[in-house]
């Protein structure tokens, strides 16, 4: 075989085969800590995002806790307000954004478009450290008190009137946002200017240009939050009056800098999910994706749009009320790609020959939270309702079904597929499957509850509410107990399964990706000789199993 | 060009080494100047949240924002447009050097890049203190009474400032590049025109500072 090509179909027992060498062989501190590779990077990154995920999560235990009473037992009012600050900075900044680009967009582009490495590996060593620095700061906050702002740094709150650490947390999400601003131009230069003999832009797997999309949204709108967070740091520390209304200063503009950021971040976290989520469902349906230019015009559409909507946000803030009437138009807007990308997913599922796969369980999960998380914001997205439930549980629900369920269940869904690719094993089935089911369960035993509560009028950020409440918040609180059961399982196996499971062979799972190709880890340098692509992406109907029944129904119950 | 001739001679091949991810020195260097233009892109906008909040009060607080320029040093904010402006010539000739092999020209050129930018740094930090010492910086004692000049000055020193922190930047990785040219045998590194376009873009931000912050309220 001279060359590797996509779309062979693979011989059929795949060989495990051991790898001659692999990125983990040298296993000596230095050489990871002062590594260029970028599939090395992936795990420091992993290291660390998993690291802040379990802070993150920490803080979120002790709110939960709270809100199984209606009076304020556990922790006081100031301790509240500091936990859900650091819960919102941590998760936003320090896991959900990071999570799948660095750790999935760095071990895979290179390996699906058939590179060597990155464009700048040096670059990319550096956005880990400046991450890292990023995260030292928040750690800092951590430890001296924290900051009590919420994680949207208001003004004129957070400049005059907070107590604690609010510069040090500036500088800490600062620094983070300078670390995707890095992996967003590597990304975007290696696409361009990386892709092996014959992946044309047409070819490329969904997952890639989910990572383009979101490498754009990354350059264009991290720099946007930095400056914000540069003028409020100004404000606060040399009292320079920039949003102070004593002196003329407008909040709103603040608010406006914020959320033409912190919109778009919502799509940094969901692209890369619907990019894995379109890679896991068409390989374990064996189906050509539906529709594959619709879904690589509907990424772009989704990352383009997703900077015109950011006035949502403010309906409620004494905005005029004609561009809350454009930005509701716009919102609405947004979910005409997001609808195409759920029903091409659907449309690969049909007459495919579906099978139960922990990812694809995951992907499944996806696809329905992702579902519920359109509808609702349409709700939000026209003003008189967002009016009655704004900073309700109900806008907390909403967010936390794009964010926790759709997020986390397509990393949950990636770490799956290609933990075999990353760590050369396999990870034990039935354990997965269990788990992955019961995300999905703890996931809307935690959210729904806030829907009807947020509905009824439960305001977020309060710790003592009505006894009325009570209820749903302790069903809340216990579904959380579930989920968090449901996010340590997979850690405790998979841990479990480097150490003693049987290796994985080098396409597991029949897919078509360049990844597949090369070796279960794969060598330093992904793959022995450049590999040339003649075929379109996800090519799974040739290599159809003649034995499987085509019925999906008759499959899924045959797994 | 007589002062430059020296060692204009043909230069010997000798490629550094060309790091993993690519296969040949210009596949690197065209990568380079891709990625510095998506920073410059992500630069544009992290200015432009300034820009826009001099826009927005611009129009809210249009006297307090003229009383406030007027009280710009113009004479020294125009010293300094005619000293970055000349920094970036001799960077677009260190730039073409590079183009034409001629080593000599480039690192003289990068030192005198290097040298203005440093001069305009001089400038600008004699003229804060001036600023200092007339109450210019907006907290007790300042000097404007007009209802958002404190907003004219704050976003003054925020940008100035900003503008600076890069020239800075720039200053010390052209000095490096002109440290490294004197002694390299070939000029086949991708940092030059990198950095060229770094430096043209801090300038670039100056050529709008330089009315915004000293020329408007001027008009007589």
């Amino acid at each position: 075989m001279t060359d590797i090509t996509v779309g062979q179909n693979p011989p059929k027992p795949a060989p495990v085969d051991a790898p001659a060498h692999s990125y983990l062989d040298t296993p000596s501190l230095w050489s990871w800590l002062a590594t260029t590779e970028h599939k090395r990077i992936a795990i420091l990154y992993a290291i660390t995002v998993t690291f802040f995920f379990l802070i993150g999560s920490g803080a979120m235990a002790v709110i939960r806790l709270e809100l199984m009473t209606p009076q304020a037992d556990v922790v006081s009012d100031e301790a509240y307000n500091r936990l859900f600050t650091l819960h919102g900075v941590v998760m936003v900044w320090f896991f959900l954004i990071p999570s799948i680009p660095t750790i999935f967009g760095n071990f895979l582009i290179p390996l699906m478009i058939g590179a060597k490495d990155l464009a700048f590996p040096r670059l990319n060593l550096i956005s880990w450290y400046l991450n890292l620095l990023g995260g030292l700061f928040v750690i800092y906050v951590l430890i001296s008190g924290g900051v009590d702002t919420g994680w949207t740094f208001y003004t004129p709150y957070s400049t005059m009137f907070a107590n604690g650490a609010v510069i040090a947390a500036a500088a800490g999400v600062f620094f983070a946002g300078f670390s995707s601003i890095a992996t967003g131009i590597n990304f975007i230069a290696t696409i361009h200017m990386l892709r092996t003999k014959g992946m044309t832009w047409f070819r490329l797997p969904l997952f890639v240009w989910a990572m383009y999309a979101v490498s754009l949204v990354f350059i264009l709108a991290t720099p946007v939050l930095a400056i914000t967070l540069v003028l409020i740091s100004a404000e606060r520390y040399f009292g320079l009056p920039i949003f102070d209304p004593a002196n003329g200063g407008d909040p709103l503009l603040f608010q406006h800098l914020f959320w033409f950021y912190s919109h778009p971040a919502v799509y940094i976290m969901i692209l890369p999910a619907m990019g894995v989520v379109s890679e896991v469902i068409t390989c374990f349906a064996r189906r050509k994706v539906f529709g594959y230019t619709f879904m690589v015009y509907a990424l772009v559409a989704i990352a383009a749009i997703s900077f015109f909507v950011w006035g949502h946000h403010m309906f409620v803030s004494g905005m005029s009320p004609y561009a809350g009437l454009v930005f509701s138009l716009l919102s609405f807007v947004v979910a005409v790609p997001s609808a195409i990308k759920v029903f091409n997913w659907t449309g690969t599922l049909f007459r495919g020959q579906i099978t139960f796969e922990a990812p694809m369980l995951y992907a499944l999960g996806f696809l329905g939270l992702f579902t519920v998380v359109g509808l609702t914001g349409l709700f939000l997205a026209s003003i008189p309702i967002d009016v009655h439930v704004h900073d309700t549980y109900f806008v907390i629900a909403h967010f936390h079904y794009i964010m926790v369920g759709g997020s986390l269940s397509a990393l949950y869904a990636a770490l799956h597929f290609w933990w075999p690719k990353i760590t050369g094993k396999m990870y034990p089935e039935s354990w997965a499957r269990f788990a992955a089911i019961m995300m999905f369960f703890g996931f809307n035993f935690t959210f729904f509850p806030q829907f009807i509560l947020g509905y009824l009028g439960m305001p977020r950020r309060y710790h003592v509410y009505p006894p009325e409440f009570q209820a749903l918040h302790v069903i809340s609180s216990t579904g959380a107990s579930v989920l968090a059961a449901a996010y340590l399982l997979p850690i405790l196996y998979l841990t479990w399964s480097l150490f003693t499971h049987r290796n994985a062979p080098n396409n597991p799972w029949n897919a078509t990706g360049l990844e597949w190709q090369t070796t279960s880890p794969p060598p330093p340098e992904n793959f022995t000789r450049p590999p040339v692509v003649n075929k379109e992406p996800y090519d799974y109907e040739e290599d159809r199993d003649p034995d499987r029944p085509a019925n999906p129904q008759l499959a899924g119950a045959g797994s | 060009m007589s002062s430059v001739s020296v060692d204009d001679t043909a230069l010997p091949v000798a490629e550094p080494a060309v790091p993993e991810a690519w296969d040949t020195i210009e596949e690197e260097q065209e990568a380079a100047s891709f990625g510095m233009w998506l920073f410059l892109a992500t630069e544009m906008l992290f200015f432009g949240g300034l820009f826009l909040c001099y826009t927005v009060y611009r129009f809210t607080h249009a006297d307090g924002f003229l009383a406030g320029a007027r009280a710009t040093d113009v004479k020294l904010g125009t010293i300094n447009t005619v000293i970055l402006l000349t920094s970036s010539l001799t960077m677009v000739m260190a730039v073409q050097g590079g183009r034409l092999g001629l080593r000599g020209l480039v690192w003289r050129c990068l030192a005198a890049t290097a040298v203005l930018g440093a001069a305009f740094l001089a400038v600008k930090g004699y003229e804060w203190s001036q600023d200092l010492s007339r109450h210019l910086f907006p907290k007790a004692h300042f000097a404007i009474a007009e209802c958002g000049a404190s907003m004219f000055w704050a976003l003054y020193w925020v940008m100035t400032g900003l503008h600076g922190i890069h020239l800075t930047i720039g200053v010390v990785i052209v000095t490096r590049l002109a440290w490294l040219m004197r002694g390299l045998t070939s000029l086949k590194i991708p940092d030059l025109i990198t950095i060229g376009l770094y430096w043209h873009f801090v300038d670039t931000i100056w050529i709008f500072l330089y009315p915004l912050l000293y020329l408007s309220g001027r008009a007589p």
